[in-house]
């Protein structure tokens, strides 16, 4: 069995791997105990399993874990905590942008990673950044209002 | 972080008297004695610490709803509490009371009431108790911040000091008087949702993310067409997966591993054989098939004058057919269960949304005696009636049975699209007339759709069916027939239920059930008659509304919206439309008013919604927003873009992007106005705003346009050919 050393919210772990095709979402949930990411499609197309690597939001469910050799991986948990979230969290709790909350995960990363690119993104971009994310609650508004909020732009 | 010790702490820190530990591992070693679930007593809604804490237990669930604020508000405010010192429990059936399931917008109204009619029985006896201890009068005393004081001043005694661990040992009063809306102090102020902290920094313990010792990764296979019978199995094909384990029980077919990634290998892996099975039709001849169904009985639900006769006579007259597709729940994360079965006895973790009626079939299914099987409710993606989740616990109480170890099914995303019981598809019809001075004289709705079956204690599962294991057969869809009145004063009405009895898909109650396809019905017609009248929408809608809430809601929605008057459609690309309900007839009223811009090729964007919304008292201001917003967005995706396909065989909309549903870009600008009545009871805001969304987008596109979409899904090819038919151009 080959093991793979993964660089995750900043400490190296080191984990066995039977089969390189497993996608790192399985490696994160399962052998790491970092459950933030969640499964939603296994598909890349809703975007609850998003991850950032190298500050790019990735699909943690489509792309296997022997892919992640030598890269930075950042989940929600390294993101930032309840005491201590980060600026798209914080945001997040202050607008209450979640009903059932399954979706937050990959609506956190996406506009985390959107943030250090764009630090004051509108409206619009977030929507077009969150283009790809889905919500099936209904509580988009609030999102957007949250990552406006959190770049500081006037929505 | 471990899902284990944070819960665990989490109910020690409690300082429950009756102790409280959710989790198999622990189940036999805390005996939990003398609690409650009795609906009918108070002990089975709180229990009041030696610390000054209280615990309160609902059998009703947080499905992302804000429950979980509301219900410690209710219970702060009646107690005379402060809010930080109650713990809430939630749908374990071991704790909880039996307060029915989490559905039809009855948490708050239903679930919330009876906690606050507890909370006040309370009260009164704690008041009562005081009086005795204190030398006063109970009309001196009031209970404050965990004390009954005199109400002028001067020492109190701890509701700590006043009851044993016994609890209150007392029937819930149902007339126990509640306090004044005007001293509320929690009720109808903001209160942040405690989960959400827990949501943004990926804390939160959903059910997919919770595990127990010992535990096995399960994966249901099920046939490429629906009801087909298992052949044979190859357990040799899955021999390479380190410690999978095959489960067959007749027609239902599982495998196991220890690891999950293996267990999905080996789903994929494993060869079986099958045979038969099929779909009466597919979802293109869907609307001919319900159609053609032989109709069971037709039902008179309303009746006033003589619909017949009236319309007979009338010089004007309107007609038209509608259709509502079969749509999936499309919960954001696939169903996820836990189940561990051994010894006689089940432990169940499951997102039901009816904890209790399920512990009872799911012990029925195993061959266990009800008092065997406790489930627990942990959060689950937001599902809106009944998806997949207690097919996927059934599933995984079948292997944990078979293998003698807690097994975890995870449903795919194509076993959740392809096999969710579905809201069913309704055909509703149309027929009304207007005098020579333009008044409506007649009216008549006739709905056709399923027939729920009579007092069906749950939606069938598909394992026990595979298995064929104990269970009740029959069709659950919610009330699929309600609102097909018009909310408005028609002298001479005829609301029909044309009984189906069956249906093709699997059929379960999908959010607003019926309702949104028969307000499209009711409101779409009253704007072809406001037309055929020369009136504006808005004022004829108000020239026969004589109810003054419902009224409220409608002017204040279109001074909201800044409503222009028209009568004839602009037909210029850019519409308005409005539309309105009484939720169910009787409770929760909505206005909602849109504004769309349709393109020469026929896509629909909406560009701005205003809504008015009363559901009497208001106990959360955000969390009723919260539900409206979200009832608005999800039901303006369903009008747009959600129709479930299937051919013969099965379903084939099994993905996201064969199963559209709302995206950001797509997301119009909101403007929603709570309306409050704090001395009106209650009324649900989960799903009330969703029944007016489809009938105002028509009406919008019938004024860009001039077309009526009277079938959904309102697709860009849809309207697109409309307007090639009309010769309809702009742009």
């Amino acid at each position: 069995m080959a093991s793979i050393t993964l660089t995750v919210n900043g400490s190296a772990r080191t984990i066995d791997v039977r089969d390189p095709d497993k996608p790192l979402l399985y490696a994160l949930r399962n052998d790491l105990n970092l459950k933030g990411a969640k499964y939603g499609c296994g598909l890349g197309q809703c975007g609850a399993c998003t991850v950032i690597v190298d500050g790019e939001a990735v699909r943690s469910c489509t792309t296997p874990v022997s892919a992640f050799s030598g890269k930075k991986i950042t989940t929600i948990e390294g993101l930032g905590s309840p005491e201590q979230p980060h600026k798209v969290q914080a945001a997040f709790i202050a607008e209450q942008a979640a009903q059932c909350g399954y979706c937050t995960n990959g609506m956190v990363m996406t506009s985390a990673a959107l943030l250090d690119k764009n630090p004051k993104p509108s409206a619009t971009q977030v929507k077009d950044a969150l283009a790809q994310n889905l919500c099936r609650c209904g509580t988009h508004e609030r999102i957007v209002n949250a990552v406006v909020k959190a770049g500081g732009a006037r929505g | 972080m471990n899902s284990h010790t944070s819960r665990r702490n989490f109910l020690k820190s409690t300082g429950a008297l009756f102790i409280a530990i959710p989790f198999a591992s622990e189940l036999k070693a805390e005996v939990i004695s003398g609690k409650t679930v009795d609906a009918a007593q108070v002990d089975a809604y709180l229990a009041l610490h030696a610390d000054g804490t209280a615990t309160i237990y609902s059998g009703k669930v947080d499905l992302g709803t804000g429950l979980r604020a509301a219900f410690p508000q209710i219970a702060a405010e009646e107690l005379g509490l402060p809010i930080n010192k109650i713990k809430l429990i939630e749908g374990d059936t071991l704790l909880t009371p039996d307060q029915g399931p989490t559905s039809g917008s009855n948490g708050i109204p239903k679930g919330g009431m009876q906690l606050r009619q507890a909370a006040a029985t309370a009260r009164q006896a704690l008041i009562k108790l005081a009086s005795e201890k204190l030398g006063r009068p109970v009309g001196e005393l009031d209970a404050i911040d965990g004390e009954v004081r005199p109400k002028a001043g001067g020492a109190g005694v701890s509701f700590a000091s006043l009851v044993t661990d016994k609890g209150f040992e007392l029937k819930l009063d149902s007339k126990a008087p509640v306090r004044d809306p005007k001293t509320h102090k929690y009720v109808g102020k903001h209160v942040p949702r405690p989960d959400i902290p827990a949501k943004a920094t990926g804390r939160h313990v959903y059910m997919h993310d919770f595990d127990v010792p010992g535990m096995m990764h399960g994966r249901t296979i099920r046939p490429a067409v629906i009801g087909a019978e298992l052949v044979s199995v190859d357990e040799s094909s899955v021999a390479s997966i380190p410690g999978a384990k095959v489960v067959r029980i007749k027609n239902f077919l599982g495998v196991v591993a220890p690891d999950e990634w293996d267990a999905v290998r080996a789903a994929k892996m494993l060869k079986a054989e099958w045979k038969g099975g099929g779909l009466p039709t597919d979802s293109a001849g869907l609307r001919d098939y319900v159609k053609a169904q032989k109709v069971g009985s037709t039902e008179a639900l309303d009746k006033a004058g003589d619909f017949a006769t009236a319309y007979a006579a009338a010089p004007k007259k309107l007609s038209g057919e509608f259709y509502w597709p079969t749509q999936s729940h499309a919960s954001l994360g696939p169903s996820c269960a836990v189940a561990d079965v051994k010894d006689g006895e089940a432990t169940i973790w499951c997102s039901s949304q009816g904890t209790h009626r399920y512990a009872k079939h799911f012990a029925d299914m195993l061959g266990l005696p009800a008092n065997k099987m406790r489930v627990h409710y942990l959060d689950g993606a937001g599902c809106y009636g009944m998806n997949g989740h207690e097919d996927a616990a059934a599933d995984a109480a079948f292997m944990s049975k078979a293998i003698g170890k807690p097994v975890r099914v995870q449903w795919t995303r194509e076993d959740e699209h392809g096999l969710d019981p579905k809201g069913p598809p309704q055909v509703i019809t149309q027929e009304a007339a207007l005098s020579a001075d333009g008044k409506i004289v007649a009216w008549h709705t006739t709905m056709r759709c399923p027939k729920p079956t009579d007092k069906l204690p749950t939606i069938p599962l598909l394992s026990p069916v595979e298995a064929d294991a104990k269970q009740v057969k029959g069709i659950a869809t919610g009330s699929l027939s309600s609102g097909g009145k018009p909310p408005y004063d028609v002298p001479n009405l005829l609301v029909e239920v044309l009984w189906l009895e069956d249906t093709p898909l699997r059929a379960s109650h999908l959010r607003a059930p019926g309702k949104i396809g028969n307000c499209l019905a009711v409101e779409t017609f009253m704007d072809e008659l406001a037309l055929a009248a020369g009136k504006d929408p808005v004022e004829f809608r108000l020239a026969y509304l004589s109810d003054p809430r419902g009224r409220e809601a409608v002017e204040r929605v279109a001074k909201l919206f800044n409503w222009d008057k028209r009568v004839e459609p602009r037909r210029n690309g850019k519409g308005r439309g409005i539309g309105f309900t009484q939720y169910k007839g009787d409770e929760t009223y909505v206005a909602i008013a849109m504004e769309v811009d349709v393109s020469a090729d026929g896509h629909i964007k909406v560009t701005r919604v205003a809504a008015t919304h009363d559901c009497g008292q208001i106990i959360s201001p955000d969390g009723v927003r919260s539900q409206v917003e979200g009832c608005i967005l999800q039901t303006i995706g369903r009008t747009l873009f959600e129709e479930v396909k299937f051919d013969r065989n099965h379903v084939t909309s099994r993905d996201w992007a064969s199963y559209p549903i709302l995206t950001f870009p797509d997301v119009p600008e909101l403007k929603i106005e709570l309306i409050d009545r704090p001395n009106e009871p209650p009324r649900g805001a989960g799903e009330a705003a969703t029944a007016p969304v489809a009938a105002a987008l028509a009406n919008a596109v019938f004024d860009a346009t001039g077309i009526r979409l009277r079938t959904v899904p309102f697709t860009a090819a849809r309207l697109k050919s409309a307007m090639a038919e009309t010769g309809v151009k702009f742009g």
